[in-house]
């Protein structure tokens, strides 16, 4: 068999994959001094692959087993310099702290491929593959810190809900294969359209949802979600803050919308009730957190909360929503993250919120930094934030039946507001405590960068990212 | 005599609740929860390999073959990431993975 259409459709995965084997091959001869070699490496990997994604071949490869379309291009470029700017955050931050090891960039190579399998997995078996790729890395890569026990402890935490979740996920599969026939998408909407969905169908659905609602770590299914974010070193916390929730929400978007079309109702009213309790459970559980990385994970919930929103609208319009609000949200995380990466007090990182406390006369660049992105996503109009809720809730009420559902997620993205402005009054209106070491040039340039984009930028990015985001929700072929 | 699709279905689902109620009751050690993850990894391939016979369709037993390739490699990484929590606590009690909280 030679170099054929599929092989050119599934471009992007090749050179991830062959790029990420020969960069181990080079770390491993290299030794260690290979750190600096295999992170420039591994970023140039990425961008060829981001190109090949974008100019690269679309269409249905491998017996439909894997899509590339607008959608999955779409994401695999958002996901790919998500994890080009996660290596370089964490490249430098490794080698500060004393542990360049060059395992850490193949590792988010690995993950980015892992990833972009999951955005155009068209069959149950390419989705766990792509699943478990991306998972297998990132609990690797959580237990980085070899020597820190709470990095230990979170990575074990996370690899056994995360194996739980995957096997819940494969139950589903399995139910959802033996009652409809076939484990691709196309398949199983065409034995559902004969008639009603049967139960053993709607079982493994249910399965398939709650496998699906730990990778993106929404509530009830949120519990590792806090311990993680604040175990794993920060440039890990901000990688697994951004891209995989992208790739597992564009998963459950086209796991829906071509396997379930014909059963919209029945899943619509699950993700809107998982949605409800991820809007509430973030808001609530940020109120008590005095730890950052911990109020980022409860606001990240809160997040993935309106992003399902957008989602459980069952419209193209709410895809091109989720899809919005999830880049947006990507870029403020990051952007949070790499504040908590510039800020250190004497060798030690600043992550409780007292230790903030007078930060705008000491590090005013990063104390503004830190404002605008808070700001941006508890929805301050006109930063980034706002537009990414305007796009949810606009297409949560102009679904019919779905109105109270966006007044409920508004009522609780205000009392989520109270933690984002109590940080911002400690920043602005508290004693200073004492001196910050001077921050490193990456954090501050992907900080400032990120509050850059929440404003005035995003007033640019939108006029772009509108009609891609337009293209790739009607790549899911709903109405 | 033949054994009918309800009873692989009843096997498997008995294996998956064993399975997990293994991870979320059992107090005493984490390998434990790695042999309930085992469990419910192979229910889920006694369900595939039964469908597979009874849809007459090979997918079932290739979805399958892919199971057991990734449940290795995950064994592999849980057992690494095992090694790394012994070396930090001195200890693999699964009430002692408590230093985070709220």
């Amino acid at each position: 068999m030679g170099f054929d259409s599929a092989h050119l459709i599934a471009l992007p995965e090749l050179v991830l994959a062959l790029g990420a084997i020969l960069l181990l091959v080079v770390g491993a001869f290299l030794g260690k001094r290979s750190m600096a070699v295999v992170s420039g490496g591994s970023v140039i990997v990425l961008l060829f692959a981001a190109i090949a994604a974008g100019l690269g071949a679309k269409g249905v490869a491998f017996n439909g087993a894997f899509i590339a379309d607008d959608a999955s291009v779409f994401s695999k470029v958002a996901i790919y310099i998500a994890s080009a700017v996660a290596i370089f955050l964490g490249e430098r931050w490794l080698t500060r702290i004393g542990n360049a090891k060059f395992e850490y960039p193949v590792l988010v190579v690995l993950a980015a491929l892992g990833m972009g399998m999951m955005v155009s997995a068209g069959d149950l078996i390419s989705l766990y593959i792509g699943i478990e790729l991306q998972s297998l890395a990132l609990y690797v890569l959580c237990a980085f810190q070899r020597d820190d026990a709470k990095a230990s402890e979170s990575a074990l935490k996370y690899f056994v809900l995360g194996a739980l979740s995957s096997g819940l996920l494969l139950y589903g599969s399995s139910l959802i294969y033996g009652f409809a026939g076939s484990t691709h998408f196309a398949d199983i909407a065409a034995a559902a359209s004969h008639g009603s969905v049967s139960a053993g169908v709607i079982f493994g659905l249910v399965f398939l949802i709650c496998g699906l609602a730990f990778k993106v770590s929404a509530a009830p299914f949120h519990m590792w979600t806090p311990d993680v974010y604040e175990g794993a070193p920060t440039p890990v916390a901000a990688f697994l803050a951004a891209a995989p929730k992208l790739a597992a929400m564009v998963l459950f978007a086209r796991v829906l919308a071509q396997g379930f079309a014909h059963a919209i109702p029945e899943w619509s009213q699950v993700v809107t009730a998982v949605a409800l309790i991820s809007v509430t459970v973030g808001a609530l559980g940020g109120l008590v957190q005095k730890n950052i990385k911990r109020l980022l994970a409860y606001s990240s919930i809160a997040n993935i909360g309106y992003a399902l929103l957008g989602l459980a609208s069952g419209s193209q319009q709410g895809m091109q929503a989720m899809l919005m609000f999830m880049v947006l949200y990507m870029i403020d995380v990051t952007g949070f993250f790499a504040c908590l990466l510039a800020l250190y007090r004497k060798g030690e990182p600043m992550e409780t919120l007292p230790s903030l406390a007078g930060l705008v006369r000491v590090r005013p660049g990063i104390a503004i930094a830190l404002t605008i992105l808070s700001l941006s996503v508890l929805g301050l109009p006109p930063l980034s934030g706002f537009w990414a809720k305007f796009y949810v809730f606009r297409a949560a009420v102009s679904t019919p039946g779905m109105g109270w559902q966006a007044v409920y997620g508004l009522v609780f993205s205000v009392a989520a507001a109270f933690y984002y402005l109590r940080m911002i009054k400690t920043m602005w209106f508290d004693e200073p405590i004492g001196e910050t070491d001077v921050p490193p040039a990456d954090a501050r340039i992907v900080a400032l960068g990120a509050a850059a984009f929440a404003f005035p930028l995003v007033m640019i990015g939108l006029a772009f990212l509108d009609p891609l985001t337009a293209a790739a929700a009607k790549a899911f072929g709903l109405a | 005599m033949s054994v009918g699709l309800p009873s692989y279905l009843a096997v498997a689902a008995a294996l998956f609740t064993i399975g997990v109620f293994g991870i979320f009751v059992n107090r005493r050690n984490i390998i434990i929860v790695l042999m309930s993850i085992e469990l419910i990894l192979l229910a889920v391939n006694i369900n595939f390999v039964a469908f597979s016979v009874f849809l007459h369709d090979v997918v079932g037993q290739i979805f399958a073959m892919f199971v057991l390739t990734v449940a290795a490699a995950e064994a592999a990484v849980g057992l690494a990431i095992l090694v790394t929590f012994f070396r930090n606590r001195g200890d693999i009690a699964v009430d002692h993975a408590n230093m985070m909280k709220g």
